[in-house]
């Protein structure tokens, strides 16, 4: 199993690495801070965080009209939450462009915006934060509330003040999901957002056009920023976690 | 059990890839010149709609008979590039020669590959202004890409053969029109200053400018043909000082001998007429004049500068070639890994 | 409560907007003039062969990935060993990682001027640009829905059984067998699906390794870029409604399963992977 992992994971990530020092620390360097390279990282971390704080927002949104709301067709909009994680993501991206793209029956032509990075992200972006509140808010005692209620609270302070709090560890981590989500996508924003520097090539279509320049070491050192990034994230939720379950006792 | 369970895992997995290599190994292993066979041919971005079209026209002869296709089309340098990494190829067809002598270098292709009448030329065309229907902002001269506010695609030179041919043409336009050499540089360095974005092939910038971005297309005059043949909004300009793009095509070294059968098809006039068809100015001159192609008022050839060869070096050096100076200067890197 | 139908409303105008609208588009875009550009679409050689070898490249990543991930879960629940979190981050991986990061890895690896290049082509083997490295970069991004699924149902039904299975003489292939894997059944079938899900998806790390040889290396995701590239909406519609309609399909079974499985709480799939 060990010989598995290793086979699959280990040896070419290592090669990566290996990559990436290809040229020594000066060419590390001097690809990851090319006006190009740190556009494109500055554009993918940026967008990444506006899609993880609209995805908190309208995630935990969703997940409360899920919970505790009721209307007819809440049973297909649940199981619809999950289609971003089951659909390519080039799918993804063409059924954007085809809505919001020059042959869009709206009339709005979102391709080649930053608007179009961020829409797509927001499609494959979609479940985490749902998925990781869902569960939460319908386990909560709704004591609180009712309490807070019949003190005389109104409703978006009883939410702000009881429910939000409790909430706050499961959306932390459906925001990390999603953010470590964000920063990876490539296959939504490729057709959308048209891969222009400075305006909306992002991390992963960059690494793509250096690979496919013949440029690996470059390709290399950005994909081991991401990683890093990767790593961090990673982390970041896993102690997220670890406060959210001391926090439920 | 653990064990044996995470060595079954490995052996299962390296006797699946095993297996699966084997069955992608070289094509040389396919024979068959007649009755059947496989074909790989790699191509640069534009000409699928052509092949489209002649594949199955050769399989309709007596030489082409079973024969099956593979094909792939990307941006020439990395489709070449490619070649070179291991991807199987029987026949090349590149949107300019030095693609192709990168793959005699690397012993893929023999070095007496444009030893034929046509220098190993396919398809003939010229670099074209491709702009919105009507032509709106009245684009039709070189000057007229440089005024203010207009926004230029143009491909990546450092993947795109048709970038590096609409370079040239605008480069060889500002010499034909008088202009010194130092001129001629300033005037690209202002050029890229109008360009937003740089895809990876000519297809991708048309794909672009048909989505809607930038004034102007520098591209192929087939490409414009192929856009509007696929009901895109669109009209081309040839301006008058421009270059003759040259594509050519070119055998593997370990390919079949039906490789040899279908590039030869490919001179044929049936062939070559399909090429006109679909926008691309055949190079066999009875079938030529049976299309009325525009003849721009000068043209000239990359031969002027002479050859890709050297003009490979000279501007497309990526660290010392005058456009990697220019690139290098708007901040986009071309350091090659 | 006016609240309450304003946050219903802002939540489904949302969901519209992003996903119900563009989805349908599709659809609707790809039958808009009858049946036959579809089935013409359909029958194209080109989009035949993609998808089978898009089921191909499945069938042999996702059992694969299914034997590791439940030899791995076994690990990981029933054992103590040191490393056990480097081991954790590992499997966890392929959820953080860009896959156009993945396929350069193999690209590194496997190909003419990678670490394995040279011995490779010296004995003929065609990893990169070809099926086996399509394979490898799918079992990459597919490997940790198995393992992450059958963890906590395996820490849930603990050890009692299989322990009292032991006393009365049983070998630990038949406790196995009899005992451990109709517990964890729906775990497994759960981890199934989504592996399956996401094999059929991928596109960014075989967009980088395959070479995108139409008629040999090209999936159905690449089957659909490719005919977006050639200007042939309809034939890139199809392919994606067939997609689409797979994910639909693995959204059901997702649904059917996630209530069989007697799991501790039922967050993202990808959730499980980061305790």
């Amino acid at each position: 199993m060990i010989g598995y992992l290793s086979f699959i994971v280990l040896i070419p990530l290592a090669a990566v690495v290996w990559k990436s020092t290809g040229s020594g620390l000066e060419g590390f360097w001097n690809a990851v801070t090319s006006p190009a390279a740190l556009a494109s990282l500055k554009l993918t971390f940026g967008a990444s965080m506006v899609v993880a704080l609209v995805n908190a927002v309208m995630g935990t949104l969703i997940a409360w009209i899920l919970v505790r709301d009721d209307f007819p067709g809440k049973g297909l909009v649940n199981s619809l939450i999950d289609l971003p994680f089951a659909l390519p993501t080039i799918v993804a991206g063409l059924t954007l462009l085809a809505l919001y793209g020059p042959r869009g029956p709206i009339g709005i032509n979102l391709a080649y915006t930053r608007m179009a990075v961020i829409a797509a992200l927001l499609f494959v972006t979609l479940p985490f934060v749902v998925r990781s509140v869902q569960p939460v808010l319908r386990e909560l005692d709704r004591e609180m509330e009712e309490a807070a209620a019949s003190l005389g609270a109104g409703g978006f302070t009883i939410f702000r003040r009881v429910v939000l709090p409790n909430l706050a560890p499961a959306i932390l981590s459906g925001v990390a999901l999603a953010f470590a989500r964000a920063v990876g996508e490539f296959g939504a924003v490729i057709l959308i957002s048209g891969n222009i520097p400075f305006k909306t090539q992002v991390a992963s279509v960059q690494i793509f056009s250096a690979i496919e320049s013949d440029r690996p070491t470059a390709a290399a050192a950005i994909s081991v920023v991401l990683l890093g990034l990767s790593f961090l994230t990673l982390l970041a939720i896993d102690v997220l976690r670890r406060w959210g379950s001391k926090h439920e006792s | 059990m653990k064990l044996l369970g995470g060595a079954g895992a490995i052996l299962v997995v390296v006797v699946a890839l095993l297996a699966s290599a084997c069955g992608g190994t070289s094509s040389a292993a396919s024979e068959g010149s007649d009755g059947g066979g496989k074909l790989t041919l790699v191509a640069y971005s534009t000409p699928q709609e052509a092949f489209e079209a002649i594949i199955p026209a050769f399989q309709k002869t007596a030489e082409g008979k079973g024969v099956e296709f593979e094909q792939s089309y990307g941006a020439s340098g990395e489709q070449s590039r490619a070649v070179e990494a291991g991807l199987p190829a029987d026949v090349v067809e590149f949107a300019l020669d030095s693609d192709i002598t990168r793959l005699v270098d690397a012993g893929l292709v023999d070095s007496d590959w444009n030893q034929n009448e046509y220098k190993g030329i396919l398809t003939d065309s010229v670099v074209a202004f491709v702009v919105r229907k009507g032509n709106p902002d009245d684009i039709q001269t070189w000057d007229d890409l440089l005024k203010p506010g207009v926004e230029v695609i143009t491909p990546n030179p450092f993947t795109s053969g048709g970038a590096r041919w609409n370079i040239m043409a605008a480069y060889g336009a500002q010499i034909e029109q008088g202009k010194s050499k130092e001129e001629a540089v300033a005037y690209l360095n202002e050029l890229f200053q109008h360009v937003a974005v740089q895809d990876a092939s000519a297809r991708d910038a048309l794909q672009t400018f048909t989505g809607g971005k930038g004034d102007v297309l520098l591209s192929y005059e087939n490409e414009a043909i192929t856009a509007q043949q696929k009901g895109e909004d669109v009209d081309y300009v040839i301006p008058d000082q421009t270059i003759l793009i040259e594509n050519p095509v070119a055998v593997a070294t370990d390919a079949p001998q039906s490789a040899n059968e279908f590039v030869r098809f490919l001179y044929s006039d049936e062939a070559q007429k399909i090429f006109g068809e679909k926008g691309y100015r055949p190079v066999v001159k009875s079938v030529a004049d049976q299309f009325d192609y525009e003849t721009p008022t000068t043209l000239f050839t990359i031969q002027d500068f002479g050859g890709w060869g050297t003009v490979k070096d000279e501007f497309f050096d990526p660290e010392n070639g005058i456009v990697a100076e220019i690139e290098m200067s708007l901040g986009v890197s071309t350091d090659s890994g | 409560m006016r609240a309450r139908y304003g946050l219903r409303f802002a939540a489904l105008a949302y969901l519209s907007l992003l996903l119900v609208f563009p989805v349908g588009l599709v659809f609707f875009r790809t039958f808009e003039h009858g049946f036959s550009p579809f089935w013409n679409a359909m029958t194209d050689p080109d989009f035949l062969h993609a998808l089978w070898l898009t089921i191909l490249i499945a069938l042999i990543a996702v059992p694969l990935n299914t034997v590791f991930g439940v030899v791995c879960a076994l690990v990981i629940v029933r054992q103590r060993f040191r490393g056990k979190a480097v081991l954790n981050a590992l499997i966890d991986l392929p959820f953080a990682l860009s896959p156009v990061v993945v396929g350069l890895a193999f690209f590194l690896v496997y190909a003419r001027t990678g670490w394995f290049g040279p011995w490779l082509d010296a004995h003929g083997i065609q990893i990169i640009f070809a099926l086996p490295a399509m394979v490898l970069a799918t079992i990459f991004v597919s490997l940790p829905f198995v393992v992450r699924e059958v963890v906590p149902v395996l820490r849930e039904i603990g050890t009692e059984q299989e322990e009292a299975a032991w006393t009365l003489g049983a070998s630990p292939l038949a406790t196995f067998r009899r005992i451990t894997l109709p517990a964890i059944r729906w775990g497994i079938t759960y981890g199934v699906v989504l592996t399956t899900a996401r094999a059929l998806g991928e596109f960014g790390a075989v967009s980088v390794v395959s070479g995108n040889l139409i008629g040999r290396t090209q999936t159905l995701t690449l089957h659909v870029e490719n005919r977006f590239q050639a200007f042939d909406l309809v034939g890139a519609y199809t392919a994606s409604v067939v997609l689409a309609v797979l994910a639909l399909m693995t959204l059901f079974f997702m649904n059917l399963f996630r209530k069989e499985t007697p799991r501790v709480d039922s967050g993202p799939p990808g959730d499980e992977a980061l305790r």
